[in-house]
């Protein structure tokens, strides 16, 4: 499908073009420029050529392609050789969007020993996994999972892209879509298709929660979105012996080229991942001291919890920023959110106001945090929260 | 060193305003700072310079007024700045805003190191950064938390994971996208403001780009906004006052119809 359009007779195989080239898709055969099956048509060779040999047959490419592609696609996030729950969430979403599309769903499996997890995908409803797999892909790195995923959308055509908002997904994501000069909505809370148009209709919260705006990708393919993470139920298990159909890609790792590498992990001090947890217990300013997070803690520990905070506790020392929810933090949804000494600033409320059942204890009536809780508690954090520890312990005998 | 450090002006407000025709954003009336990202952009670029010699140019797409959140920055330590304003540009997505800009940043030249905020307060896609990388074809780093060392062409950094920090060695020229834990910004001094003041702020139409114009603002965006609206956002909540001890009885028969307990 390359669309890149070679004089030969102004070509003077320079090679410039090949060195520019992210997708080792330019060679020379037969003592010609070639332009192979990798190309994605994002057009770099067109701009170094310093003779002006190339050029890119942009209109007519657009309006026939778009019936080429076919097919709703989410990235299988996997961590430590193990599915993520936002693999099966955006599997769900997917799954979501076929009831009316009609199109397949598969998902795309990057890393260097992840066929095994196909399987999982296929239990739960996906129609075919495409696995792109190398030894560059072992570990997490934008470049190399970009271009991992740039080649298989390349290949299939695939119409629509989902991935989940994690720092995964938002990390590499943009960088897919700008290969494939595509649009990407960030962040959606919400999917799903026009009813006339059958265009992938994207739902986003911008300025800081207090707008949505509706999104599509009218005129180029994939259609590409992230998700924020639990938005979408996981997709459950449908059936004991799903056998999707595999496709196994190996990843073309020669236009690799200056990859940025991992030379150390450090775990966070006692945090688990504030978007994987049910349950969060949140301290604000009224928490006064950093040793009053041990009540905090405590209570987050006996609901089987993690702990968050506002930015007024993280500006003042009293916890580390991965601990920040809101706005400059991190976005989350959990089951449960309790939100102590925390006023409910609209950057606050940007974090966490989807989260399913929101409790707040505050001792001013009138703190904004109450115009989104379900349950409201006015009254002393430091009465409220050690009388319950107390009751919980109790029940718990 | 030759380091690029990339900022959006955005109207300090949350209290935005629709036009109903356009579905744009009512910009009229409204002031306008520098996104409250882009500062730890900017002074991380500043400290890079500091540390490891070099000069910092400051970069922005945006209307002539963004003129003023440049020379804020000039005010922080950058030593010049260009301002990207072409009506060709504007209604400009992420894809469209960055191939401006990656174009502008080809055009000056053997650039070292740029650095993006992590996102944006009005469009918050963050997306914009990795998007430039790619059009320049460098490596990029999301969520940086700190810059260790710079030396013989290579970066050494601490990105924020979900769970965890990872240490990185990346090859210049590389893109980094920062996070507030970085480094606290730096009030202007007295003699930055002077500087600031004075400063001779290149503005760049949609000629000096050298990019192709059917790439730039509408033309060039994919993604088009359909519908915007306002989420009345209120819970059909209950209040309840009381004791230390009504409070936590109320709270833990909550939690057990929630089944939580
Ligand atoms: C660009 C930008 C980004 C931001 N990003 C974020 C973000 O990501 N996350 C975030 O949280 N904030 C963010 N903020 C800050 C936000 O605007 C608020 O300043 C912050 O959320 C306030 O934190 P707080 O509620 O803990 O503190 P406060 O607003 O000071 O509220 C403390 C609350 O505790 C109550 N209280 C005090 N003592 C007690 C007690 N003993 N018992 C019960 N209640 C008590 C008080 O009544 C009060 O309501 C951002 C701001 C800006 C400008
Ligand atoms: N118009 C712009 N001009 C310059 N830099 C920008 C512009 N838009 C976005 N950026 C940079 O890209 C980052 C991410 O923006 P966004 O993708 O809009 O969330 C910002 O923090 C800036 O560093």
């Amino acid at each position: 499908m390359a669309l890149i359009k070679i004089f030969h007779d102004k070509c003077t195989l320079c090679k410039q073009c090949i060195d520019e080239c992210p997708f080792a898709a330019i060679e020379i055969k037969d003592g010609k420029l070639y332009i192979n099956e990798n190309c994605t048509l994002c057009g770099l060779c067109v701009k170094v050529c310093p003779e002006n040999a190339l050029e890119k047959e942009e209109k007519a490419a657009f309006k026939t392609d778009l019936n080429y592609y076919k097919g709703i696609w989410f990235f299988a996030e996997s961590r430590d050789g193990k599915l993520s729950h936002a693999a099966y969430e955006m599997l769900n979403a997917a799954l979501k969007l076929k009831k009316d599309l009609g199109e397949p769903v598969a998902g795309v499996l990057i890393g260097s020993n992840v066929a095994g997890l196909a399987g999982e995908l296929g239990k739960r409803g996906a129609d075919k996994v495409y696995v792109v797999k190398g030894p560059e892909l072992e570990h997490f790195q934008e470049e190399s999972y970009a271009m991992a995923m740039a080649q298989a959308v390349s290949k299939y055509l695939p119409n629509i892209v989902l991935a989940a908002a994690t720092m995964i997904g938002r990390s590499f994501i943009p960088s897919v879509a700008a290969r494939v000069r595509t649009g990407l909505t960030a962040d959606c809370t919400d999917i799903g298709i026009d009813g006339e148009t059958k265009l992938l209709i994207q739902t986003r919260p911008t300025f800081g929660g207090n707008l949505m705006a509706r999104i599509v990708c009218k005129n180029h393919r994939p259609q590409m979105a992230t998700i924020r993470p639990k938005i979408f139920d996981e997709a459950p298990v449908i059936s004991n012996d799903g056998n999707p159909e595999v496709i196994e890609e190996k990843f073309d790792a020669s236009g690799l080229k200056n990859m940025v590498q991992i030379i150390g992990k450090e775990k966070v001090e006692n945090t688990v991942d504030l978007q994987e947890a049910e349950v969060i217990v949140s301290g604000g300013r009224g928490i006064r001291d950093p040793k009053n997070f041990a009540m905090i803690k405590e209570l987050a520990d006996a609901l089987g919890g993690a702990v968050g905070a506002s930015r007024a506790a993280v500006d003042s020392g009293w916890i580390p920023y991965p601990h920040q929810v809101g706005q400059t933090g991190k976005t989350v949804k959990p089951k449960i959110y309790i939100a102590c000494g925390i006023s409910g600033a609209i950057q606050h409320l940007a974090g966490m106001q989807t989260s399913d059942y929101i409790i707040a204890i505050n001792k001013d009536p009138d703190a904004p945090i109450f115009r989104v809780a379900n349950l409201g508690l006015v009254g002393d954090i430091f009465d409220v929260v050690p009388a319950l520890i107390k009751k919980i312990k109790e029940q718990k005998g | 060193m030759k380091i690029v450090v990339c900022i959006k002006q955005v109207p300090d407000t949350f209290e935005v305003k629709i036009d109903p025709e356009t579905k744009r954003i009512v910009r009229e009336g409204v002031e306008s700072i520098i996104n409250p990202y882009d500062n730890y952009a900017i002074e991380e670029a500043v400290r890079i310079k500091e540390r490891f010699g070099g000069t910092v140019t400051a970069v922005s797409m945006g209307p002539p007024q963004a003129e003023k959140a440049l020379r804020d920055t000039i005010a922080m330590g950058a030593d010049d700045a260009v301002l990207l304003s072409d009506r060709q540009f504007a209604g400009s997505d992420t894809l469209a805003t960055s191939y401006i800009l990656s174009c502008a940043i080809r055009k000056m030249g053997d650039v070292d190191v740029i650095v993006c905020g992590r996102e944006t307060l009005d469009g918050s896609t963050g997306q914009v950064g990795p998007e430039i990388a790619n059009h320049l074809s460098i490596p990029y780093v999301t969520y940086v938390s700190k810059i260790t060392n710079i030396s013989e062409g290579v970066m050494e950094c601490t990105r924020l994971m979900e769970d965890h920090y990872e240490e990185l060695k990346a090859g210049l020229p590389v893109l980094i996208t920062v996070i507030k834990e970085i480094n606290q910004p730096r009030i202007p001094s007295l003699k930055g403001m002077m500087k600031a003041k004075k400063a001779q702020i290149n503005l760049w139409q949609c000629g000096n780009v050298e990019g192709e114009p059917r790439h730039y603002g509408q033309d060039g965006s994919p993604t088009r906004v359909v519908d915007v609206w306002t989420e009345q956002m209120q819970k059909s909540g209950r209040k309840v006052e009381g004791d230390a001890e009504e409070l936590a009885s109320a709270l833990m028969s909550e939690l057990k119809n929630l089944g939580v307990l």
